[in-house]
């Protein structure tokens, strides 16, 4: 079936600057500009943006909005405050994770979901369907045509919105959100990311996003694409939805019990207390290769001779100068040290399970 | 950008005829350009014998797992170290410091019957 790709508003402005476009969850999107390497390093070392427009914008309002939330989600919506930004999972009645995403609190009664593109429309039709199920108050609007986003990221994020902005980062602390002009552009901006580094994400008016766009490229910022992102989250032990996890895989096997409110009165809270106490077969890990080899999506991995899992995302990390991944593997062989090999195109090649993040800024 | 002291295969790699029995193997600027960083390079051991269009490793970019391919037939004598600690030389110098393998090449004729760098120059411009 021929699909059509959605544009962001950017996307001539990077064809302009020679953007190697790949499609990408129903978009044609920037795979890298130049160097994917050179293009993660400016990120931890300086200061690189992202076109992230293709992410689902969606508005849910009306007083029933934190209940809503606070129903679909696994965070306990009620003791959010006001512009605070949560990571957070949707997940089915039987624990299933829908989608991960980010939720800002804008007012009482007003919340911005930030969904990944490829769940726009499974998104989408869950709430809906609770909407008219148990929320007939609440409003929905998907506003991810009017209003794009650009995540800006790096050590330098902060020093560098200040020179457009005097003072605005230190208005917004980690994991916050204001509304903000940036440079004459009116934007909701969020201290919040995909790449391990301090940066924001901030969202114009799609109108005004080329200009926004162009004043951090003038300022020389360095355009990134979708690959050195993946290897920024991959480094920094951020989860892909539909890679690292999907509807089949619950928030506990793969790992993601921190983001859980066991106590909050969820469709998913009943199925997670049991998964909980009875524990899982299989476990998401970090792991890194001991010898020579590149693990890649969907390589089985072994113990002995026995295949005990899969990978679901690897590559080389210019950060740490060695080959990462993450994957599942049978819960009694999760714990770091575990040694494990990675079936490379029929070599077996040895790796050994670690700590996530392999990567933290707060650690260097 | 495509010297004329080495000949050059559809596959996007290049072969120069050093003095004595010797040659260099890389790969071409333009298949680098299409890789992206490389990150990895897997050669089968040194004295293994391949044959024209046999495959001599792997070259590992980011994204993807590419096949390295012999232009010629002949034995692997020796692997270039510095790309195994420094693949990123296959990107900054592909017809230079980033050659891949030498081997010694079996039959002289095979090497003449590839491909000129200006050969090679119109055969990109069929297929870009």
């Amino acid at each position: 079936m021929e699909q059509i790709l959605n544009r962001t508003v950017l996307y001539e402005s990077h064809l302009a600057n020679d953007a190697v476009i790949v499609p990408f969850a129903g978009w044609e999107m920037p795979l890298r500009f130049g160097s994917i390497l050179a293009e993660a390093r400016s990120v931890r070392a300086s200061i690189g943006m992202f076109d992230v427009s293709h992410m689902a914008r969606i508005w849910i309002r009306g007083n029933e909005s934190a209940d809503f939330l606070n129903w679909l989600t696994t965070a306990d919506v009620h003791k959010t405050g006001l512009n605070r930004a949560r990571y957070t999972l949707l997940c089915d009645r039987f624990g299933g994770i829908i989608d991960d995403c980010i939720f800002y609190k804008l007012s009482d009664d007003e919340y911005l979901l930030i969904v990944n593109a490829s769940n726009r429309d499974v998104v989408w039709n869950w709430l809906m369907q609770w909407k008219s199920k148990n929320f007939q108050s609440i409003s929905l609007e998907d506003r991810t045509m009017e209003i794009s986003m650009v995540a800006l990221q790096g050590p330098r994020a902060s020093s560098l919105l200040d020179q457009i902005a005097p003072g605005l980062s230190e208005s917004i602390g980690r994991f916050r959100c204001v509304e903000a002009d940036v440079g004459g552009i009116k934007s909701l901006v969020g201290r919040t990311g995909y790449t391990g580094e301090d940066g924001f994400e901030i969202m114009p008016a799609s109108e005004n996003v080329l200009q926004l766009w162009s004043l951090f490229k003038n300022l020389g910022v360095t355009q990134c694409g979708l690959a050195s992102r993946d290897i920024l989250r991959l480094e920094a032990g951020l989860l892909l939805h539909g890679t690292d996890m999907d509807v089949d895989r619950n928030p506990i096997e793969a790992g993601l019990e921190r983001f859980v409110d066991m106590d909050s009165e969820s469709v998913c809270t009943e199925a997670l207390q049991v998964i909980e106490r009875q524990g899982t077969k299989d476990r998401l890990v970090g792991f890194q290769m001991t010898e020579r080899g590149v693990p890649r999506h969907a390589y089985s991995i072994l113990s002995g001779n026995q295949v005990i899992g899969f990978v679901t995302s690897g590559g080389y990390s210019p950060t740490l100068d060695r080959n990462i991944g993450l994957g599942y593997v049978s819960s009694n062989m999760a714990s770091p040290g575990s040694e494990l090999s990675i079936d490379i195109r029929g070599k077996l090649v040895q790796a050994e399970v670690v700590e996530t993040p392999f990567y933290s800024y707060r650690r260097v | 950008m495509y010297p004329a002291d080495r000949k050059y295969t559809k596959d996007h790699e290049w072969i120069m005829v050093e003095s004595g029995s010797l040659a260099l193997v890389g790969i071409t600027q333009y298949a680098q350009e299409q890789l992206g960083d490389v990150v990895f390079v897997d050669i089968i051991a040194v004295g293994s014998t391949v044959s024209q269009g046999g495959k001599l490793g792997e070259i590992e970019s980011v994204k993807a797992v590419s096949d390295l391919f012999s232009p010629v037939i002949g034995e692997i004598v020796e692997i270039n170290n510095q790309i195994m600690d420094h693949p990123e030389l296959i990107n900054e110098d592909p017809h230079g410091r980033g050659w891949v393998v030498r081997i010694t090449p079996k039959d002289p004729l095979e090497i003449d019957s590839l491909m000129s760098g200006e050969e090679y120059m119109d055969y990109l411009a069929t297929i870009g």
